[in-house]
């Protein structure tokens, strides 16, 4: 009797507790994918417990990144010196920022002057300000890419489909999925009920299906160093690659970290049971 | 407090503090000596794990708050430079991230071993309300550091909820631009919520403090929910229950490892990650996960409901109705104790009012599940009836079911489960 009725009570605390869990993962994350269609989900390989980036694609990605999306979107978040992360050396680094000029000073004589970046300034952004990025491209801003892909994970679908996504440890690949999908697959010829003004494009996978940014990859619109086949699908998954790694760049040392921490947790729980059993022997309840 | 056997320390150091100041004393008799009712389940974990959380999230707290910059200009970069290039600053981060979603799940599961097993009842009703207050301190911390990272989510809720206030008939608009120091959300408002953001958590200490001060006068409840009828029904705190709650904690902490190495950002709002603009409306404001019964409560009260239009309109607006309701909901779990007519503690001896303590858990649940849903319907319907029966089921449902319930028998004691017919009932329901 006992026995049953502490299982239910167990019973009743796990179910809220894994309930509770689910729900609290799904906020809002079937509706993004309700309102426009959802993008085909792609194996990434920074995703599951071990998961890291793929440092060619990445550094293929970081070509495109700063070929094709660096004249209209910055990557404030980011350092050149954070390129080291990627697998570069510090002269390539420092030979990659000294192409972009920084506004410096002021000098002695009161005036400012521009210089070629070093490792540890930012990603020199492609417009002052807002303003002028929006009188630049038809009114529309050009978002920041530094968290893009985090900040488009609208998950997977349903709850459970989320909370599946999560045991697998997906994390933010959604957003992956979304800005690949946008770029390779999205521009589509519009539908005959679309209105677009000037200056926008139809893409099925934006929430309101017009987007104010020009289709930006083409076949062979980079020439990649390592000599991979650039198609439009390559260039995407390429450059997602290297935003998802712009994104959190410490994912790979958090996923490490957690791997031994979790084994670590998992030994001792199973001592501090083991020891419980003991003391708890000798006691009749 | 306990029974002092004033234990005699051989280290002479702790002999000589202890004669003048005798906190060796006191934590060997409160977490040594402490008799705890040896039948207590894995639900009794629960507050020894929030214990934990609220620890975890000071320290992680302060030390974020060693990097973080309070300014529109500048919070979401620090933010970011945390994440990037402090020092296991993501570290830092993450855990303070999920720590406040664990500390809900725990203090949530704690609150339902107290529902369920009736310790909110005599002579336990203090410890309860001041359990129900550590909530309250608690919803308002979080909400404040949600406004922290100063994300879209950040502004756009605290938006939302602060102008809550402006349904207060009169001073409504004044309370509301007092509370922003401006006529917006806007760095008043951000400086200050850090400034209470740091400071709340230390007044919940305090209460905690008392919670368990309290605790130690009337003795923890158990899942039988009857006295301790002497020593053969207890085992002393230590090694008892420190074995036992580092189980529960070595669990725990795998759980809690497991999101903030695994999935940091699965409770949270992917929204977040966009710096404040408060010329950009995101297209869904949503509270944190842990908030979301309470938000589906505030939003059921909507002018062309016909429960507000019957009983309510004459009196207020809507959006104050909202308002009462969802801080209602809060009070009304205060006052449990007094709406529980029943004089039977646990549910296991409870036929039907067992089945009313599992609804409500189901209809909080549902009241979460619609919360995080669009005000459209159907969910505005499901929000609208899961909030009555909320109601109904503490105000109407609890003082009728304690009337007219039959109990099972209880048992003699907790070291004799054995059941020896109604007699012993009686015995209890006169104690
Ligand atoms: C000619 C300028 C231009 C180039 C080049 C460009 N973009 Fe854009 N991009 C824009 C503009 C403008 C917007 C804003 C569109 C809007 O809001 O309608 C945008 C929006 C986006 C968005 C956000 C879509 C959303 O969900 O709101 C992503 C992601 C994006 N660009 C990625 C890229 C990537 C990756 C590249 C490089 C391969 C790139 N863009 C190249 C101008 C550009
Ligand atoms: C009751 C305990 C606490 C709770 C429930 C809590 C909750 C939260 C939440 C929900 C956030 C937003 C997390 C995010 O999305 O980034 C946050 C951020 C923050 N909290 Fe706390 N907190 C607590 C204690 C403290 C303490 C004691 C401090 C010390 C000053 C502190 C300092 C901060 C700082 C600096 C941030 C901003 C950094 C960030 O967003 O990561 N917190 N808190």
């Amino acid at each position: 009797m006992a026995i049953t009725l502490k299982g239910f009570a167990l019973g009743v605390a796990t179910a809220a507790v894994a309930g509770t869990i689910a729900l609290s993962g799904m906020t809002d994350r079937a509706l993004a994918a309700g309102e426009a269609e959802h993008p085909p989900e792609l194996d990434w390989s920074w995703t599951g417990p071990f998961g890291t980036f793929d440092r060619a694609s990445a550094q293929r990605g970081l070509q495109v990144y700063s070929q094709v999306c660096a004249s209209c979107h910055g990557l404030g978040q980011l350092y050149y010196r954070d390129l080291t992360g990627l697998g570069y050396t510090e002269d390539q680094v420092a030979e990659f920022a000294a192409q972009y000029q920084v506004e410096d000073g002021p000098n002695d004589q009161g005036e400012m002057y521009m210089r070629p970046a070093e490792p540890s300034d930012h990603f020199v952004e492609p417009f002052p300000n807002e303003a002028a990025a929006r009188a630049a491209n038809g009114g529309a801003h050009p978002p920041d890419l530094s968290l893009i892909i985090k900040n488009r994970a609208h998950g997977f679908g349903s709850i459970g489909e989320n909370f599946l996504a999560m045991l697998q440890v997906r994390g933010y690949s959604s957003g992956a999925d979304y800005v690949h999908g946008l770029l390779a697959e999205g521009y589509v010829d519009p539908p005959e009920d679309v209105n677009l003004l000037p200056g926008q494009y139809y893409n099925k996978f934006m929430g309101s299906g017009a987007i104010g940014m020009p289709p930006p990859l083409y076949p062979d619109g980079v020439e990649y160093e390592d000599g991979t086949e650039a198609t439009v699908d390559q260039q995407a998954r390429d450059v997602s690659t290297f935003l998802a790694w712009a994104a959190e760049p410490r994912l790979e040392a958090r996923k490490q970290t957690g791997v031994k921490v979790l084994i670590f947790l998992a030994i001792f729980t199973g001592i501090l049971i083991a020891v419980k059993r003991r003391t708890w022997a000798s006691v009749k309840h | 407090m306990s029974s002092h056997s004033a234990p005699s320390f051989k280290n002479p150091v702790v002999r000589w503090v202890d004669s003048r100041l005798p906190v060796f004393s006191y934590m060997h008799a409160e977490y040594g000596t402490f008799p705890m009712p040896k039948n207590l389940n894995y639900f009794w974990n629960f507050g020894a794990l929030a214990m934990v959380v609220l620890i975890t999230m000071i320290l992680t707290g302060i030390m974020l708050a060693m990097q973080y910059t309070a300014h529109t200009e500048h919070a979401f970069d620090s933010v970011e430079r945390i994440m990037r290039d402090v020092n296991f600053g993501w570290l830092l981060r993450y855990i303070h991230m999920n720590g406040a979603s664990m500390f809900f799940i725990v203090v949530y599961v704690h609150i339902f071993r107290g529902y369920y097993y009736g310790s909110y009842k005599q002579p336990r009703e203090l410890l309860w309300i001041l359990g129900v207050v550590i909530l309250v301190l608690m919803m308002g911390t979080a909400f404040m550091g949600y406004v922290l990272p100063w994300g879209q989510m950040s502004f756009w809720g605290a938006t939302v909820i602060t102008n809550l206030f402006s349904a207060i008939p009169l001073v409504g608009e004044n309370i509301v631009t007092w509370l922003w120091g401006g006529f917006s959300v806007d760095n008043p408002t951000l400086n200050r919520f850090f400034a209470l953001h740091y400071l709340f958590p230390f007044l919940i200490l305090g209460v905690v403090i008392l919670h368990v001060v309290a605790l130690h006068v009337t003795k923890s409840n158990n899942p039988d929910g009857i006295d301790v009828r002497g020593p053969q029904d207890t085992v002393p705190f230590h090694p008892y229950f420190t074995a036992k709650d580092s189980v529960g904690l070595g669990v725990f902490l795998l759980i809690f490892a497991f999101f903030v190495f695994f999935a940091p950002n699965y409770m949270g709002h992917p929204d977040n990650y966009i710096e404040a603009n408060p010329l950009v409306t995101p297209a869904h404001i949503v509270p944190e996960w842990y908030f979301l019964p309470f938000y589906a409560i505030l939003r059921s009260f909507t002018d062309d409901w016909w429960f507000f239009s019957w009983f309510l309109s004459w009196l207020m607006t809507a959006k104050l109705a909202g308002v009462l309701a969802m801080f209602g909901s809060l009070i009304v779990l205060a006052v449990l104790p007094w709406l529980d007519t029943s004089k039977v503690r646990s549910n296991r001896y409870r036929p039907i009012h067992k089945w009313l303590v599992i609804a409500v858990l189901i209809d909080f649940v549902i009241l979460g599940w619609v919360g995080g849903k669009p005000a459209e319907e159907p969910y505005v319907s499901i929000a609208q009836w899961s909030t009555l029966f909320y109601f109904f089921a503490f105000i109407v449902l609890t003082p009728i079911i304690g009337w007219i319930e039959r109990p099972r028998p209880l048992p003699a004691s907790i070291s004799e489960p054995v059941l020896k017919g109604g007699a012993t009932t009686a015995k209890m329901e006169k104690s």
